[in-house]
């Protein structure tokens, strides 16, 4: 582990006290620089360059382009334009976001991190500040004001716990995905994000695996849940006339704890007995392009699903466990990539993996055996976009009540952490929003601060063992932070990896009946062998016998 | 008509065509501008109905703000209630007489002035002695504090300590309503030219100021949206010219 400053977390009442401030604790220059082969695929500003030491120039009319990208977006985005126009600077917000608890920097405070695009919109777009800069804090457009935006817009997880505690509800999200859009177009995308982009664009997902590797993959799968539990489980690709469409996050295809939730929605599927498939083409649940603020390139992103679900004439659109594909999925994918028409309107589109699994568990369709969860104590986190950006099911406040329902129904030890950083006000896990990289190492541990308070809290008090997500940037980014404030990476799990878990398949194999399996194969095995030597000494001889004659 | 009726006269026309004219502007530009894509803040309600009842609960109790920091929240309460009521009593000195609703409001419309004060200073101990609010602040957020105060404490030093013609001044205003010029007096005390002063510079600096909070609240995405999107397609203009010419990027469109 590299050495980075730790926050002490003390277990006591599962909140972090309120910092005073710090000015300048997170400093810097940003996340890794998208340069301009990745940045032409996104349509993005590309004439760059890069000197000896390292350093990325802005576009030659920089200033320009920026101020007439803000014009542009706050013609185009109410809320943009809004936001900039209505904060009191009240102070709402400032104590809200985890990143300003995890670092003490001022300019980690939602409303100062606003103020950092606020007070160029007001030198350049309104009279106090254009006549009266210093009265009303605006400030000319400089490179330091640029390099502010990159750094601290990269410190924002886009998680909107801000949001709920303004009066006006001003998001800071919104903000900081207009300022990523500005850079976009200067010159300052952030490589992480359009690299992960340009390798959906040319293979289909995230981290770039084709169409035979996932194949691989999947038939691995398929092998693995035999072995596991004697029963055939398909993970179907590319499946023409299948009823559903399978939209995961690609991490599930073979990340740890992800992969084990991918096995689960299997399960459930099969025991269901839903004709389902994945997509090589649409292989990818996540959409970063609603990090960058980019509407034309998560719109593009989106309609891969379209293509998909009309390529292979599936009637339903079913999203796996991730937190900000399902904000696109449930909050956008109609307005990206709507109307779905041609789908079966008796289910909405898309849908959850919650939706089918709660409904099913209700009905009795699914075989349970909770004990088969007992060494564990499970705790939830919310994960922010599912909690503040979505909705699961029909009844308000379901993003909140299924996934506990689900845990709930398949173990029998359950425990929520302290109620200010759970539901609509859970602490984003600190990875959020693009910044799951590892150039911004040092801001995701700090920004976990909060969760791993509120996690140390009922793990001291209440023996929870484990942390149940339904988010794969929220898995990875745990699995990589918490063994820095002393858990271990295995505590982490999906919420249908529980289910996995748990459920009963028909005609699953018991222990002995499993032992029994392995030891006739093993015997079957050995015997194979010994009629391999056999024939091999046999032929062998009948050799040695030819070259004697 | 005497020369400060004249002058004052027509400073409230210009601040009043100021504030109707640019707040207008403003609202007009919210409500043209589309919010492309749904970002209510969940949970949201599922309903039109709902959204009322979640607004009403922001205007009128301050419901996000409660959750939030509830000394700020009743330092706020203190200061708009107090302010609302006062308004409410000001009405009197545009109309001739008073209805049976507005005499029974008078009372509390004077005492209300002191809630409104409280919450001011306040307001403004807040912003000198939270490090957090502090850093956020600029000039003009504190210098707005104290032309609120100045407003406040002029309005109630006349009315509980140094009493003005008030019938003198509610003829002037209704002369200034009713355009009649030979009822444009004013009288020369120097606790109503203050206070008038500082009505007419607040009226018109409210549209070009965070003051605008009051009428752009409404507009906010993430408080007035229903939660529908994946039963009704919410689409702005310029995001459906994409899909009408089928291109992905809004530079490849045609004009």
């Amino acid at each position: 582990m590299a050495d980075y400053e730790i926050p002490k977390i003390t277990g006591e009442d599962g909140i972090v006290d309120v910092p005073k401030i710090v000015k300048d604790t997170m400093v810097g220059s940003g996340p890794w620089i998208s340069a301009p082969k990745f940045q032409k695929d996104m349509h993005f500003a590309t004439e760059i360059e890069q000197s000896e030491d390292g350093k990325w120039t802005l576009i030659p009319n920089w200033k320009e382009a920026a101020l007439e990208k803000m014009d542009d977006l706050r013609g185009r985005y109410r809320s943009l334009q809004l936001f900039l126009d209505i904060c009191v600077k009240c102070g709402s917000c400032t104590d809200k976001c985890h990143y300003f608890i995890g670092t003490k920097d001022p300019k980690n405070m939602p409303v100062a991190r606003q103020d950092l695009l606020r007070k160029v919109y007001r030198r350049y777009f309104t009279f106090a500040g254009k006549y009266f800069p210093k009265l009303v804090g605006a400030t000319d457009l400089t490179e330091e004001v640029i390099d502010d935006w990159y750094n601290y817009y990269h410190q924002c997880s886009q998680c909107r716990r801000c949001s709920v505690f303004c009066p006006y509800g001003i998001d800071t999200a919104e903000i900081s995905m207009a300022a990523r859009e500005i850079l976009n177009h200067i010159g300052r995308g952030q490589k992480y994000c359009t690299q992960i982009m340009g390798k959906v664009y040319t293979i289909g997902n995230n981290l770039g695996l084709p169409q035979r590797a996932l194949e691989d993959t999947l038939e691995g799968l398929e092998e693995d849940v035999e072995e596991e539990t004697g029963v055939k489980v398909a993970f179907p690709l590319d499946k023409k006339g299948a009823e559903v469409l399978l939209i995961t996050p690609s991490a599930d295809f073979f990340a740890e704890p992800h992969v084990d939730g991918l096995m689960g929605y299997a399960k459930v599927f099969h025991e269901l007995e839903l004709d389902w498939t994945l997509s090589s083409y649409a292989s990818e649940g996540a959409n970063f392009g609603m990090f960058i603020g980019s509407y034309e390139n998560m719109r593009k992103i989106a309609l891969r699903i379209r293509h998909a679900a009309l390529d292979l004439g599936v009637k339903r659109i079913v999203f796996g466990e991730c937190g900000h594909a399902w904000r696109v999925a449930y909050s956008f994918l109609n307005t990206l990539a709507g109307p779905f028409d041609f789908l079966d309107p008796k289910y909405p589109v898309p849908q959850h993996v919650l939706e089918i699994t709660w409904p099913a568990l209700q009905e009795g369709k699914l075989t349970i055996d909770k004990s088969l969860n007992d060494d564990m104590t499970l705790t939830f986190h919310d994960s922010c976009n599912i909690a503040r950006g979505t909705n699961i099911g029909t009844e308000v406040g379901g993003q909140f009540d299924l996934p506990r329902n689900v845990i709930k129904a398949v173990c029998n030890n359950y425990v929520d952490m302290n109620q200010d950083a759970i539901k609509d006000v859970t602490f984003c896990c600190g990875g959020g929003g693009g910044i799951l990289t590892d150039d911004l190492m040092e801001i995701r541990i700090k920004g976990a601060q909060p969760r791993m308070e509120a996690l140390k809290e009922v793990t001291e008090n209440n023996g929870v063992t484990h942390m149940a997500a339904i988010c794969a940037i929220c898995k990875s980014q745990f699995t990589k932070v918490i063994p820095y404030y002393g858990f271990s990476m295995d505590q982490i799990v999906s919420v249908h990896q529980l289910v996995s878990n748990a459920i009963v398949l028909k005609g699953q194999l018991t222990e002995e009946e499993l032992e029994a399996r392995d030891a006739a194969e093993e015997a079957e095995r050995v015997a194979e062998m010994e009629a391999r030597k056999k024939a091999a000494a046999e032929k062998k001889a009948a050799k040695d016998a030819a070259e004697k004659k | 008509m005497n020369a400060l009726g004249l002058i004052y006269g027509v400073i409230f026309w210009a601040a009043t065509i100021a504030i109707v004219a640019g707040v207008a502007y403003k609202i007009r530009l919210y409500w043209t501008i589309p919010a492309p894509l749904k970002i209510p803040t969940m949970p949201a309600p599922r309903t039109k109905g709902g959204v009322v009842f979640r607004m009403f609960k922001e205007v009128a109790f301050f419901h996000s703000l409660f959750r939030s920091d509830k000394l700020l929240w009743l330092f706020a309460i203190l200061f708009h209630y107090g302010l609302a009521l006062v308004l409410i009593r000001h009405s009197r000195y545009f109309m001739e007489g008073m209805g049976g609703v507005l005499l029974f409001l008078q009372p509390f419309g004077k005492y209300a002035a002191f809630a409104m004060i409280i919450g001011l200073i306040a307001l403004l101990a807040r912003r000198f002695m939270i490090d957090r609010v502090r850093y956020i602040s600029a000039p003009s957020d504190f210098l707005m504090l104290v032309l609120l105060l100045v407003i406040g404490i002029s309005g109630a030093l006349m009315t509980f300590v140094s009493h003005v013609d008030v019938t003198a001044v509610n003829s002037f205003f209704i002369s200034l309503r009713t355009f009649n010029f030979s009822g444009w007096n004013l009288p020369g005390d120097p606790l109503v030219i203050f206070h008038l002063t500082a009505v007419a510079f607040l009226m018109i600096i409210f549209p070009i100021s965070k003051l605008m909070h009051a009428p752009g609240v409404f507009f906010s995405p993430t408080r007035n949206q229903v939660d529908d999107s994946r039963e009704k397609r919410h689409i702005a203009p310029w995001a459906a010219e994409l899909d009408k010419q089928g291109v992905d990027y809004l530079h490849e469109l045609k004009k």
